[in-house]
C-alpha cells in the first residue's frame, strides 16, 4: 500500500468543494468507472464522517416528502445534507423515470444541499450497485448527513441497510394485507418507523400495530424500533423522527454496537465486490469463450443438460484463472 | 440479472420553468425519452432558472429539456443559457419544447438552444433529435 502518490484530479476536485467535479465523480462511480475506483481509494480516508440514513418503504408512501421534511429540518439546525434517491430502471428499456426530486424543495444556492438521482440498472435490493459509493462520495465532500431513499418495491428493499447506519421505515395507516409479505424482510431492518400521511384516518391505528409487533422481541443487540407518526405533508412529525434516529445513533455509541454493525457493512461491501469483479470476468470470457455456441446448441439438442454445461464452462473459468496463483 | 448495457444511458433533465401548471407534455416527453432507454431525471413543475441548472449540475447531465406553456420563454430561457455559462456548464445542450412563436425559435436558437419543438412535433422526432445533440463523453 502506497501513500504517497499526487490525488487524481477528480479526488482533488471533491476535496475543494467543487460540485460539478462531484457529480461528475458519482456518474463514474455508476458506470463503474476505473477512475471512480482510484478517487474512492484515495478519498477513502477522508471518508466516515457522515451520518447515513436510510429511508425506505412501500411505492408511494411518501419516503420523498419525509426526506424533503428532514433536510429542511436538519438545515435549520445547521447540518448540511446529501440526497441520494433510487427509482427503478425497467428491465425492457433499460431507461428509467427518477422523480423524487419533484418532491424536493430547495433553495438551488444553498450550497449545505447536494441531491442526486440514481437508477438502480438493475441491481436488486432497492439501491443501484454504486449507491455506497456515492454515500462515500457526499461523505468524503463533507456532507453531516447522508439521506438514502430506496427505490420504493416494499419487501425487497433492504440493502440499505448495509449502507445506512440507521435505517427508517417510512408506511402509510392503511396498507391492508401487505403488511403480512412485508413483515418478513422490510420490517425486519427498521431501526425506526415513520408511519406517515398522519392526516389520513388510521394512523394511530396503525402506530399502536406496529407497536404491539414491536414489543415482541427487541433487534440486534437489544434496540427496540422507535415508532413515530407524521405528516410529511404538513410538516408534522419530522423533528420527532429526527430525534427518533438520534435516539438510534446514541444507541449504537452507548452499546458498542456501531463496530460491530459497521464490520458487517464492510464484509457486505467486500462481498459485493468481490462477486462483481468474479462476475465480470466469467461473463467476458464466457461472451469470447467458442465453445459456448457449440455447448448450447447441444444443451438444445438435449444431448447435454444444463447442469452439466454448466460445470463444464465453470471448471474451464477456473482453469483460465488458475495459473499465476 | 444485472443487465449491463454496452454504452452508459444518456441522463436527461427535464423540467418545466413558468408559473403555468400542465406537466402532461413534459410527462409524455419524459416517459418517451425513458422508453428510448434514457435515464430521465424529472423535476417537475415552476422550476426557476436557478433550480434548473443547478439540477443539471448535480446530476450531471447530457441534456436538457425545458418545456414551457405560459408564454414566459424569452425570459426563462436566456436566463437558463446565461446561469449554465456563468456555472461553467453550457457545454451542456438544451432544447425545448412548448408554445413557442417562430421568430422567438430562431431568436432562442440564437442563443444557443440546440432545437426547439413546437406543439405537433412527434415524439419520435423529439427522441432522435435528443439523441443526436446529447453531450458524449469519454
Ligand atoms: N395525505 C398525505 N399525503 C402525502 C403525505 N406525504 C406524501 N404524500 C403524498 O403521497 C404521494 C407520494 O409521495 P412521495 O413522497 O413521492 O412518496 P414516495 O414514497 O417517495 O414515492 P416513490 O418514490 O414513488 O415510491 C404524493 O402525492 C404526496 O403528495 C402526507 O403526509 N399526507
Ligand atoms: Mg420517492
Amino acid at each position: 500500500m502506497t501513500r504517497s502518490p499526487p490525488l487524481p484530479a477528480a479526488a482533488r476536485g471533491v476535496i475543494a468543494k467543487d460540485r460539478g467535479a462531484l457529480a461528475r465523480l458519482i456518474t463514474s462511480a455508476e458506470r463503474r468507472d476505473p477512475a471512480a475506483a482510484s478517487a474512492l481509494r484515495a478519498l477513502y480516508p477522508r471518508t466516515g464522517h457522515a451520518q447515513i440514513v436510510g429511508i425506505t418503504g412501500p411505492l408511494g408512501v411518501g419516503k420523498s416528502s419525509v426526506i424533503n421534511g428532514l433536510l429542511h429540518h436538519l438545515r435549520s439546525i445547521g447540518r448540511t445534507v446529501g440526497v441520494v434517491a433510487v427509482d427503478p430502471t425497467s428491465p425492457f428499456t433499460g431507461g428509467s423515470v427518477l422523480g423524487d426530486r419533484v418532491r424536493l424543495e430547495r433553495d438551488p444556492s444553498d450550497a449545505g444541499v447536494f441531491i442526486r438521482s440514481m437508477a438502480n440498472r438493475g441491481h436488486a435490493g432497492g439501491v443501484a450497485l454504486a449507491t455506497r459509493e456515492v454515500t462515500r462520495l457526499l461523505d468524503a465532500f463533507g456532507f453531516d448527513v447522508v439521506l438514502v431513499e430506496t427505490v420504493g418495491s416494499g419487501q425487497a428493499d433492504i440493502e440499505v441497510r448495509d449502507i445506512a447506519s440507521t435505517s427508517v421505515v417510512v408506511l402509510v395507516p392503511h396498507l391492508g394485507d401487505e403488511v403480512q409479505t412485508l413483515k418478513a424482510g422490510l420490517f425486519e431492518i427498521a431501526d425506526v418507523f415513520c408511519v406517515n400521511k398522519a392526516d389520513l384516518p388510521g394512523a394511530d391505528l396503525a402506530a399502536k400495530d406496529l407497536r404491539e409487533l414491536v414489543s415482541l422481541g427487541p433487534g440486534p443487540g437489544g434496540w427496540k424500533p422507535r415508532i413515530v407518526t407524521a405528516s410529511a405533508r404538513e410538516g408534522q412529525g419530522i423533528p420527532e423522527l429526527w430525534n427518533a434516529i438520534g435516539a438510534h445513533e446514541r444507541f449504537l455509541d452507548e452499546t458498542g454496537v456501531r463496530a460491530d454493525a459497521e464490520r458487517k457493512q464492510l464484509a457486505a461491501e467486500l462481498l459485493a465486490l468481490v462477486t462483481e469483479m468474479v462476475e465480470r470476468e466469467v461473463s467476458s470470457g464466457l461472451e469470447r469463450d467458442p465453445r459456448l455456441r457449440e455447448l448450447l446448441d447441444r444443451v438444445a439438442r438435449r444431448e447435454v443438460d444444463p447442469r452439466s454445461a454448466a460445470e463444464l464452462l465453470a471448471s474451464r473459468v477456473r482453469g483460465r484463472r488458475a495459473p499465476g496463483r | 440479472m444485472e443487465k449491463r448495457a454496452s454504452e452508459p444511458p444518456i441522463r436527461v433533465l427535464i423540467a418545466k420553468p413558468g408559473l403555468d401548471g400542465h406537466d402532461r407534455g413534459a410527462k409524455v416527453v419524459a416517459r418517451a425519452l425513458r422508453d428510448a432507454g434514457m435515464e430521465v431525471i424529472y423535476a417537475g413543475l415552476r422550476q426557476t432558472p436557478e433550480e434548473i441548472v443547478e439540477a443539471a449540475i448535480e446530476e450531471d447531465v447530457d441534456l436538457i429539456g425545458l418545456s414551457i406553456l405560459s408564454g414566459a420563454h424569452m425570459a426563462l430561457f436566456p436566463r437558463v443559457m446565461t446561469l449554465l455559462k456563468k456555472r461553467k456548464a453550457s457545454n451542456i445542450p438544451v432544447f425545448a419544447g412548448g408554445i413557442i412563436p417562430d421568430e422567438d425559435a430562431a431568436r432562442l436558437r440564437r442563443l444557443g438552444l440546440k432545437a426547439v419543438f413546437g406543439p405537433g412535433t412527434s415524439l419520435e422526432r423529439i427522441v432522435a433529435t435528443a439523441r443526436g445533440i446529447a453531450r458524449r463523453r469519454a
